[in-house]
């Protein structure tokens, strides 16, 4: 892992600049989609937009939405591409040449009769490896394509669509019995049946590669199976070396012919590399004042405990932040606007759990409990208890917020989240410890004037206490 | 003697006694009061609901040298309807009103021109805002399920439902500020108000849990009012509740400082404002909203009652015989308890 990379968080589109489109669904009946719609939808969206040349786009499902973020400007065609709901149509190959790269060559051993010629020159042309590939102005049922198969190792020239998504009644997976291979199978509808016969016996009757429907999602081939016989009884059998997910994934995009739900587009946020660095600086100076003010406040009441608290704080940061840039590089983590302010605030969070601890010292202290090492054991174990019980409260809230995940909810609440757990680490493995060895040190078991645990600073019990104490006993 | 210390100082060393429980009274009347207030406020004051519930595009550039006319010539010209100028530290956020994707770009584009400088888009659609907050209710019934089973297994049923009503109005005060203040309400507002959920609770769990372990020690014999334990715990951890609310309530305000003044309106701002408002509400109702309710609950059980009722009269027999308890003013105050633990006699009591 190359060093001085790993310095640096990646930042989110908020504080880098960029593009973030919110879509949410709209579904018939007012319901809540299915999370396997959502995950096929956020699939298809991904495609769509690295398709459209915006290969550093991320799509990511966020609760019910799904995100679209581009870095850099261009909300226009962001918007347009996946504003448009793509369609699933059939097309009977009229060519197809393996390899995804550009060929001078005519494709092998094939008869290009009835082929637009344009069409040819752009099959030569077409690189599967491009950003692009071919996708865009294809689209028009009437003409014939030249496309990539979608994991770009095969290229095609496509002919007319004849049959579109809405002709599909379902599709589910199957088993051949007599061969025990998956395989996927359609049921149309409407004029399906019968364009699907016509389709299915042009396509029988053709010397290969003709015999081959391929069902386009996107201007990319999905599938293109060998046609075994006419069909016109409206079913239709796809089979050809699929694993049972790949079937599955397959009967699904057909099932829900392009996005299985329609969208509306909620929010879009473009932001200048500007603004965001802006913000960046904005809530580094605002976190950097928050921590100053608690180290100062921590160490004008705690004294000799307050370095133990900012020690503490300190390693809390140092972990936090090796923590994001680690998620960063190894989990594609960014840290955005949310994120920070979620941390900024975890601070007081983190430096309640030390302020927990020393107060249960004092208390023991005040008690009498002498020596200080004994005084710090019987603390801690009674301090631990609460720590935990409280950072549970915290840890509940965040998972709650992480739960409801609407636009930047879920970074505050992951860093609100991860905070709370590296609080319980740092005061488990460094702040216990720390004070554990410093209670054997002079200046705190003495009481030193700056320990913060001097007994003229806090030893007596209160007058009304001591009053009636001989009632009680 | 005690004339010459300062508060800050009885208060470090954990000398101040607090009744706030036995004054639960005063605080159920504040609290009601503050809480009618504060529905009034929200039934009969308009919510200042910002352009995220409303839908619009807000255009985000900077242009230092430009007036504030200019820029709402500017985008007005540029096509902009029900234009909203503010201006911030590094520039001008201006709000229109939803215009077709088309026009975006258009503004976009001649805003960048005429004040030459980068400009950023928001787009919100009307339903984005309602989205959050349902979502936000959602939470909040998650929220409110989760830790009362929480509480009632980790303490115990009463106890969570003292918290949970601390809570409750916690968020209704909350929202009355908001709604007599007119500060604006965006989703960052709701998530705020979410978070003050996990900051209230988390101050009334460490109360609780130490007047879970004090209470626990008394016996049916015992001479101290499950009300005093309850204040004693109280008085024990109010230095840790006030220096946490500090330490806590600091890195709020530094970044409601930025974000008001670096930044002018945006997520940072709205956040930290609900944080800071239900921050403040939160510290006074673990204090005296939560504990109160719990001792008020608890105090309907037959053993406490009981326990109640002997200390009432014991207090009584006291008032009649004149009978002063301890040695005075004078008495040495080094004097040190026995028992271990934080168990002492009932929060001001001692107080004649």
């Amino acid at each position: 892992m190359a060093l001085q990379r790993a310095y640096l968080p990646l930042f989110g589109l908020d504080l880098a600049g960029g593009t973030t489109v919110t879509l949410s669904p709209v579904t018939a009946t007012g319901q809540a989609p299915t999370r396997e719609s959502l995950d096929l939808a956020v699939a298809i969206i991904r495609d769509r937009v690295n398709g459209g040349g915006l290969s550093d786009a991320e799509v990511a499902r966020s609760g019910d939405t799904i995100v679209v973020s581009v870095p850099g400007a261009g909300q226009e065609e962001v918007v347009e591409l996946v504003g448009t709901t793509a369609e699933l149509r059939f097309r009977q190959v009229l060519a197809m040449a393996t390899g995804g790269s550009p060929a001078a060559d005519q494709p092998a051993g094939t008869d290009l009769g009835g082929v637009d010629e344009a069409v040819i020159e752009r099959f030569r042309e077409l690189d599967c490896a491009a950003k692009d590939r071919g996708q865009d102005a294809q689209s028009d049922p009437g003409e014939q394509i030249a496309a990539c198969s979608r994991d770009g190792a095969t290229r095609y020239i496509l002919d007319k669509a004849v049959v579109g998504g809405t002709e599909i009644g379902d599709a589910h997976v199957g088993v051949d019995p007599t061969t025990g291979e998956w395989l996927v199978q359609l049921e149309l509808k409407g004029t399906g049946p019968r364009k699907w016969g016509e389709i299915t016996t042009a396509a029988y009757n053709s010397p290969p590669p003709r015999n081959r429907i391929a069902a386009v999602l996107d201007g990319l081939v999905v599938s293109a199976p060998i046609i075994h016989e006419p069909i016109t009884g409206g079913r239709a059998r796809i089979s050809g070396g699929f694993s049972q997910e790949s079937a599955n994934e397959l009967a699904n995009q057909l099932k829900y012919g392009a996005l299985p739900l329609r969208f509306e587009r909620s929010s879009i946020e473009e932001i200048s590399s500007t603004l965001g660095r802006d913000q960046l600086t904005g809530g580094v100076i605002a976190g950097g004042i928050g921590l100053a003010l608690v180290v100062l406040y921590s160490l004008l009441y705690y004294r000799g405990l307050g370095v133990v608290a900012v020690l503490s704080l300190g390693v809390a940061a140092v972990v936090t932040y090796q923590s994001v840039v680690v998620l960063g590089h190894d989990a594609g983590f960014r840290l955005s606007l949310p994120h920070i302010v979620g941390l900024i605030v975890s601070i007081g969070v983190t430096a309640d759990s030390f302020i927990i601890y020393f107060e249960r010292i004092r208390d023991e202290m005040r008690e009498g409990r002498r020596p200080l090492r004994s005084a710090v054991e019987v603390a801690w174990a009674r301090a631990r208890r609460t720590i935990l019980i409280a950072d549970a409260v915290m840890f509940i809230a965040a998972a709650v917020l992480y739960y409801i995940a609407v636009g930047g909810v879920a970074g505050f609440a992951f860093a609100m989240g991860l905070t709370t757990l590296i609080d319980i680490v740092v005061v488990f493995l460094f702040t216990r410890p720390l004070v554990a060895l410093l209670a054997r040190t002079r200046f705190f078991a003495k009481g030193h004037r700056l320990s913060g645990l001097d007994g003229e600073r806090m030893s007596r019990r209160t007058p009304s206490r001591a009053e009636t104490v001989p009632e009680d006993a | 003697m005690a004339g010459l210390r300062s508060f800050g100082s009885r208060l470090y060393r954990g000398e101040v006694e607090v009744d706030f429980v036995g004054r639960r009274r005063l605080w159920y009347r504040l609290s009601a009061l503050l809480l009618v207030l504060s529905l009034a406020g929200v039934v009969s004051q308009e919510i200042n609901l910002g352009i995220e519930f409303r839908g619009g595009s807000v255009f985000t550039f900077r242009a230092p040298s430009a007036s504030i006319e200019e820029v709402r010539a500017a985008v007005t010209d540029a096509g902009g309807r029900q234009v909203i100028v503010q201006s911030t530290t590094s520039g001008w956020r201006v709000a229109t009103e939803n215009l077709p994707a088309a026009e975006i770009t258009r503004m976009q584009h001649s805003l960048a021109e005429r004040f030459e400088s980068e400009v950023s888009v928001r787009v919100i659609g009307g339903t984005w805002g309602g989205e959050v907050s349902r979502k936000a209710l959602i939470g909040l019934g998650v929220f409110m399920l989760a830790i009362v089973l929480y509480l009632t297994v980790a303490f115990e049923w009463k106890m969570a439902l003292a918290a949970v009503v601390a809570l409750v109005h916690d968020l209704v005060i909350t929202a009355g500020v908001y709604a007599w203040s007119n500060f604006e309400v965006t989703p960052a507002t709701v998530l705020g108000f979410l978070t003050i959920l996990g900051y209230s609770l988390y101050d009334v769990v460490v109360v609780f849990d130490m007047i879970k372990e004090v209470t626990a020690r008394l016996g049916p014999t015992s001479k101290i009012t499950y009300s005093m334990a309850a204040n004693d715990a109280l008085n024990h951890t109010l230095i840790r509740s006030l220096n946490t609310s500090l330490v806590a309530i600091l890195p709020v305000a530094a970044i409601l400082l930025i974000g008001t003044t670096l930044l002018g309106a945006g997520t940072l701002k709205d956040l930290s404002l609900a944080l800071l408002v239900g921050m403040i509400v939160g510290t006074y109702s673990s204090l005296c909203v939560a504990t109160p309710i719990l001792a008020t609950l608890k105090e309907r059980e037959p053993g406490y009652r009981e326990i109640a009722r002997r200390a009432a009269r014991r207090n009584a027999r006291r008032a009649q015989g004149g009978r002063r308890g301890g040695g005075g003013a004078g008495t040495p105050a080094g004097t040190v308890r026995g028992g271990s633990g934080p168990f002492g006699n009932g929060g001001g009591r001692g107080r004649r």
